[in-house]
């Protein structure tokens, strides 16, 4: 967990259980019990509409095949989702009702969720069960609320209404679980992590939610046919999403690459510049910052010494803590220039720039908390380096802490002493 | 083109494109005029015109030079199934007034007929092929009516482009390649938008107005993603090139070089007709190619005299351990096997690997070119920049013993059409002795020199 869009895409399948706390154990369970009921009954009793199932089926199988994960490590299935609560909410097709239970619904899906999962499977690729889980649960819920309302008979007026409500329901239920998931993962704040995901998904789930409406009302209007071309805005949603979700991993890579020439240049040791940023990053979730601050840190902290590269020849060892302050500030300057450069990185710019500023001065306001933290995560890295020594952490920790109130924010020491115990394996 | 001349129509125009003008203009008001409005449905009418506007003032999704896509388009097909020609047409019409910027007045009209011919010819076409008489709604409407609505579809977007072709070559704005190669950039987007025409027709007489809401909120979201993507790439780009120029500060004389070797391969890439994202990797690449320059001691760099053999092996290093940094970045292939490959030689006496001739990727090929031409038409501190006809005809010389001889020519070809700016003199800075370097491992005209021998790099 020791940076925002690590992707473990790649978890060996032998190991699908591996890193799964109790509660998304919880819902993997709930949404197998589920799955085994609708798919016993299915077996037992004649399905409803067989075609239609066999054609949504299809379709979430392919929205599965396609899913994408987006920045902040979120997988997402649109196609999928719009597809399956397209089922959900589906309630003639082509002017004859249509009568699938809550049950079939849930057994399409899951069967179609399986089969999409298949090819990722063959080429390695272990599915998240917990998202899947999430996902298959929040239709059946969907699915449960709406069945009768389809049967009922309504006029188109009162039925959009109410797939409206259920569609923004369903939305609001997503970004509210994967929220306590996350919340136990990462042991971050309930109501930071929610906010971030609201950021994060809804305008997914504005598009998602508005193609479901649209298969369902398309499908009852025109037959099945229908689905095949009200897919399309969909596709394009899913598209633009792939290429951001592209560019935000290509964008991390390349200063998360580039900040190793200050290694490669013999100005810093190798990996620090990595270890500083994975725990500060840890430590700005212990203080409860949002993902784009976290984002803005992890920039901040991987760049931090890119300032040395202007000096003539590097400080012995690479330890910015042993130099001088004056020299400190400098390199803190020259990085923020670098940084400046950009045109689009002047937080970032800020952060390193004080990132030396002691905490408490007579002649400055305090740093930003981005500072403080890379300032606390740099010395501690300097002075233990790539030592897995817990005695000697645990010195370096005290050190630090001697010096607090001055030099160091007390706070910030504590939530470093936090992410050091969380994370006994170095970064 | 669709959705308006952007720049189009500067100022003064010719006569015949006056004329032009105001044959389009005509025709579309007598069309209008002379059609009977009796069957006119005026609800969807004044619904789609209300949905036109709104999306021709929303930012495009597709922007080209001259002309901008937007989502109005949808709007437009849609009253081709649902109002008939005149109805189309009346929507198109309603350009004249729309609010996406300030048009001069003349273009606002031209705008206006020319969507209302496109329009009244669109739904022609649907009639013809029997569109009209299958109502939307149908259990089997999608299938009855896709056909005459591709038709539709096509005959909106060639009328749309021949009217805006029309004006713009006769005041003289565009030439025909100019304009058949935005063409074909346009018309696939142009085919797109429109499809979704026919998804809001055929649910409107199920939910009308709100069929549209939900057609186009995916495709908002998408072009609110499409605005972030562009932003991000734009970052990405903005911070490469200055964390290149980080690595390059130390050394006055090659200030800038990754970013002029950049340039050139780009240059070169263009020339010789690579795929737009080849071209983009290639321009990372000749950004990166010294990055592992860095990994030289610098008094290796500023050793002025022949360098020992472990000298020069450090120098001929640096194409890996830039490999080593960038490695990791989620780039194509071809621009890490670029950067690894750049000092190889057609003749096979390059380093790191000694590739020869074709053995050489393509991207070092093009980088290499430009690497040594802006090597030599930079200062050094120890001589100065060439000029640009000396250094082309030192390329010439190297050709296919060093370079790939269509490489430099496309890059020849390349200079002729857009020019080359070379760095500006460098001026030491004067308050106290600077270090400078010595060695230019790129310089073709004076190779590395080894203690005890002669001319070998």
């Amino acid at each position: 967990m020791n940076s925002l869009e690590e992707r473990p895409a790649h978890r060996h399948p032998g190991n699908l259980w591996q890193g799964l706390d109790t509660l998304q154990l919880l819902l993997v369970a709930l949404a197998g019990l589920v799955v085994l009921v609708a798919v016993t009954r299915m077996t037992t009793a004649s399905p409803a509409d067989p075609e239609a199932a066999v054609v949504f089926g299809v379709l979430v199988a392919l929205g599965e095949l396609f899913r994408m994960v987006m920045p902040g490590n979120r997988e997402v299935a649109p196609i999928a989702t719009a597809g399956a609560l397209g089922y959900a909410l589906l309630d003639t097709v082509g002017g004859v009702p249509a009568h699938q239970s809550p049950l079939q619904v849930v057994a399409v899906v899951a069967i179609g969720m399986f089969a999409g999962s298949l090819p990722h499977f063959a080429v390695g690729g272990a599915p998240r069960l917990d998202e899947m889980a999430r996902r298959l649960l929040i239709i059946a819920l969907v699915a449960l609320c709406f069945r009768p309302v389809a049967d009922s008979g309504l006029g188109w007026g009162p039925v959009l209404v109410l797939m409206g409500c259920a569609v923004v329901a369903s939305c609001f239920l997503d970004v509210t679980v994967a929220a306590v998931i996350r919340s136990g993962a990462v042991r971050a704040r309930f109501g930071i992590v929610l906010r971030d995901e609201i950021g994060a998904k809804l305008p997914l789930c504005a598009a998602t939610g508005a193609t479901a409406m649209l298969i369902a009302v398309a499908t009852s209007v025109m037959g099945l046919a229908a689905l095949l071309i009200f897919t399309a805005p969909i596709l394009v949603t899913q598209f633009a999403f792939r290429r951001y979700a592209g560019i935000r991993a290509t964008y991390l890579q390349t200063v998360r690459a580039l900040s190793r020439v200050t290694e490669v240049g013999g100005y810093v040791e190798t990996g620090h510049s990595r270890r500083v940023s994975g725990l500060s990053v840890a430590m700005g979730r212990e203080l409860g910052m949002s993902e784009e601050e976290l984002l803005e840190l992890e920039y901040a902290a991987l760049m931090h010494d890119i300032g040395q590269l202007s000096l003539g020849d590097p400080i012995p060892g690479g330890a910015t803590v042993l130099a001088s302050p004056r020299e400190q500030r400098r390199i803190a300057e020259l990085g923020a220039e670098v940084i400046k450069q950009t045109g689009v990185l002047d937080r970032v710019a800020y952060i390193v720039e004080r990132q030396c500023d002691p905490y408490r001065s007579a002649d400055q306001p305090a740093p930003p908390l981005a500072s403080r933290i890379i300032k606390a995560a740099n010395a501690y890295d300097d002075l233990v380096g790539d030592s897995t020594d817990r005695d000697r952490g645990a010195a370096v920790l005290e050190r630090l802490r001697l010096d607090s109130a001055a030099e160091y924010d007390p706070t910030v020491v504590e939530a470093l002493g936090r992410a050091v115990d969380r994370h006994p394996v170095r970064f | 083109m669709r959705g308006g001349l952007r720049g189009g129509l500067r100022g003064g125009l010719p006569l015949a494109a006056w004329a032009y003008v105001g044959g389009v203009v005509a025709v579309a008001t007598a069309l209008i005029v002379t059609g009977s409005f009796a069957s006119l449905d005026w609800r969807a009418l004044a619904v789609l015109a209300v949905l036109f506007l709104v999306c021709d003032s929303a930012p495009a999704l597709l922007n080209v030079e001259r002309a901008r896509v937007t989502l109005s388009f949808s709007a437009s097909l849609a009253s081709v199934v649902l109002l008939g020609p005149l109805g189309a047409a009346l929507i198109g019409a309603c350009a004249v007034v729309t609010g996406q910027r300030i048009l001069a007045p003349v273009k606002r009209l031209f705008n206006g007929a020319q969507f209302a011919l496109s329009g009244y010819a669109a739904g022609m076409v649907f009639e013809c092929f029997g569109g009209d008489r299958v109502r939307p709604g149908h259990s089997d409407w999608v299938e009855q009516s896709i056909g005459p609505f591709v038709g539709a579809l096509v005959t909106f977007v060639v009328v749309n482009l021949l009217l805006i072709t029309g004006v713009l070559l006769l005041s003289r704005q565009a030439t025909w390649r100019e304009m058949l190669r935005e063409g074909a950039q346009l018309a696939p987007g142009f085919l797109g938008y429109g499809m979704f025409g026919l998804l809001i027709a055929g649910l409107w007489p199920a939910v009308n107005g709100f069929a549209a809401v939900l057609v186009l909120l995916p495709l908002f979201v998408a072009r609110w993603a499409f605005e972030q993507t562009r932003a991000q790439q734009q970052a990405h780009g903005a911070t490469l090139a200055a964390l290149c120029q980080a690595v390059e500060t130390k050394d006055y004389y090659t200030r800038g070089h990754s970013e002029r070797v950049s340039r050139g391969s780009v240059m070169i890439a263009q020339e010789i007709g690579m795929r737009s994202d080849r071209v983009e990797a290639i321009r990372y690449a000749g950004m990166l190619h010294d990055v592992g320059k860095l990994g030289v001691p610098t008094k290796v760099l500023q050793k002025s005299g022949p360098l020992t053999e472990e000298e020069l092996a450090a120098i001929q290093l640096h194409p890996m351990r830039g490999l080593e940094i960038v490695r990791e970045i989620g780039f194509l292939d071809e621009a890490l096997a670029g950067i690894m490959h750049h000092h190889e030689r057609m003749s096979g006496r390059g380093y790191p690997m000694g590739l020869a001739g074709e053995e050489i990727p393509e991207f070092a090929r093009v980088i290499s070119v430009a690497d040594a031409f802006d090597a030599m038409t930079s200062d050094r501190s120890y001589r100065g920049a060439r000029s640009i006809e000396e250094a082309v005809a030192e390329l010439r010389r190297c050709a296919g013993e060093d370079f790939d001889p269509m490489m430099v020519e496309a890059f020849v070809r390349a200079l002729d059409s857009v020019g080359w700016d070379p760095p500006k003199p460098v001026t030491l800075p004067e308050d106290d002795v600077v270090e400078t370097t010595q060695q230019d491992h790129d310089d073709p005209t004076v190779p590395l020199r080894v203690a005890g021998e002669v001319g070998r790099a």
